[in-house]
């Protein structure tokens, strides 16, 4: 059976979050470079896979799929025999599972990717960083990660207490924020958050993938 | 069986979008509002449910579950067997193209939508200034993001394939502000394939009855 095959850039977020599901469903896939410094994917042969030309898209065998997120529930339920299960084992629990992943794309990766776009990826591109941009968002995110806090004081994680994709998700930005950004205090100030950050990052699975996230 | 419960405005996007589900389901519900004027939403007795503070908020029996479109897929995936079939698909490979436009709507059709919808329709009702620069960029975001959904539509009868679903679904109550509230109608008015799917799953039983309850919830 052919290997899923993950198009995707080293260093985007969304292409890390899913490369460490694999790694988690035990999953074999092979990598793709599109390499976004060169506009490989706003190429005609990109489009055709994704039309909103962003990465990642995987391919497993006639099935074509873009959205990391929708790519991991994807993933999470093909596999759910294999690997670490990360959707709970009853309906209510997988419930809270897309609650809290919900809570990451709308309220957490908003302010995150505006601080870690502003800080890495705005300098790189020539221009320079918006730094009432980076304290508005700093602001907005020490307020999640207050509401996080408290959460994650009564649950060892966010939907329970079983690691799931909701924790998942949030490993690429949380990591670029405090290795890149300088701004880890957002996470070491917090007793709970920390704890969990600590958890959560120093899975064999996402260490592998951490490799390909490497700042100069 | 107790009915569950759904606390919101009917006026939220989110609200609409979980209340929706609820009726393509035929699930008995009690719609609870919650005054975001009086900022119901930040008293003590809200957050102990939802701690971000915002609505909507479903109670199923000992489950409390907030963000709209968790509950929309908590709802078809609960109440499967019942109301609307097929809304997640029938197989795992549909129901991931499924995701994948729900994905789309969440981070891509609603952030410029949202946008405009606020700047336009209610930044006037409660003397908040608009931003025309901020305005004219989202406009022309949504307008991409709409050319690709044009594409897409001419060669698909719904976002995810030949049936409604949880897709479609996610994309109502946006919608329904930028065409009748924003003066920004022609955005989808002027994409055939995108005006014709508009059309039709604005036509549903359950659209109708959500624009049939707002209507009597404006003339209170």
């Amino acid at each position: 059976m052919a290997a899923i095959k993950v198009h995707g850039f080293h260093a985007s977020t969304a292409t890390n979050m899913v490369l460490c599901c694999l790694n988690e469903k035990q999953v074999e896939y092979d990598f793709v470079l599109i390499d976004l410094l060169t506009g490989a994917h706003k190429k005609p042969q990109y489009l055709a896979l994704n039309p909103f030309g962003v990465v990642p898209t995987i391919q497993d065998g006639d099935l074509t799929l873009f959205e990391s997120r929708a790519i991991l529930r994807y993933l999470a339920q093909k596999f759910k025999g294999q690997g670490t299960d990360l959707l709970g084992s009853t309906l209510s629990e997988e419930a809270l599972v897309y609650q809290w992943c919900e809570v990451e794309g709308q309220s957490f990766n908003p302010p995150v990717s505006t601080i870690v776009s502003q800080i890495l990826v705005v300098p790189r591109r020539g221009g320079s960083t918006d730094e009432a941009a980076v304290e508005m968002n700093i602001e907005k995110l020490g307020k999640v990660l207050d509401i996080y806090e408290e959460r994650l004081s009564k649950s060892k994680y966010l939907a329970g207490d079983f690691f799931s994709l909701a924790d998942l998700q949030h490993l690429p930005h949380t990591h670029y924020l405090i290795s890149a950004c300088g701004k880890g205090d957002l996470i070491s100030s917090r007793k709970h958050v920390n704890a969990w950050w600590e958890d959560i990052s120093s899975r064999p699975t996402w260490q592998k993938v951490a490799e390909n996230m490497k700042v100069n | 069986m107790a009915a569950v419960k759904l606390y919101g405005p009917l006026a939220s996007t989110a609200t609409s979008r979980a209340l929706a589900c609820l009726l393509e389901k035929q699930v008995e519900y009690q719609l609870i509002p919650v005054d975001l004027k009086k900022r119901e939403q930040k008293k003590p007795g809200f957050l102990a449910m939802q701690p971000f503070g915002q609505v909507p908020v479903l109670q199923d029996g000992a489950l409390t579950l907030f963000e709209s479109r968790a509950i929309v897929r908590y709802i078809a995936e609960k109440y499967a067997a019942q109301g609307t079939i097929g809304l997640l698909g029938k197989s795992l490979a549909e129901r991931a193209v499924i995701e994948q436009w729900m994905e789309v709507e969440s981070q891509t059709y609603n952030p410029p939508s949202s946008f405009l919808v606020f700047q336009l329709a209610f930044a006037p009702l409660w003397g908040i200034p608009q931003n025309q620069t901020e305005i004219a960029k989202n406009e022309k975001k949504f307008s991409n993001v709409l050319d690709v959904y044009e594409k897409r539509l001419s060669e698909s009868k719904y976002l995810a394939g030949d049936e409604f679903s949880i897709a479609d679904l996610s994309h109502l109550p946006n919608t329904e502000y930028i065409v009748k509230a924003t003066g920004k109608a022609e955005l989808i008015t002027s994409r055939k394939y995108v005006n014709a799917w508009w059309e039709n799953i604005s036509s549903r039983d359950s659209w109708k009855k959500i624009r049939e309850m707002s209507k009597a919830d404006s003339k209170k």
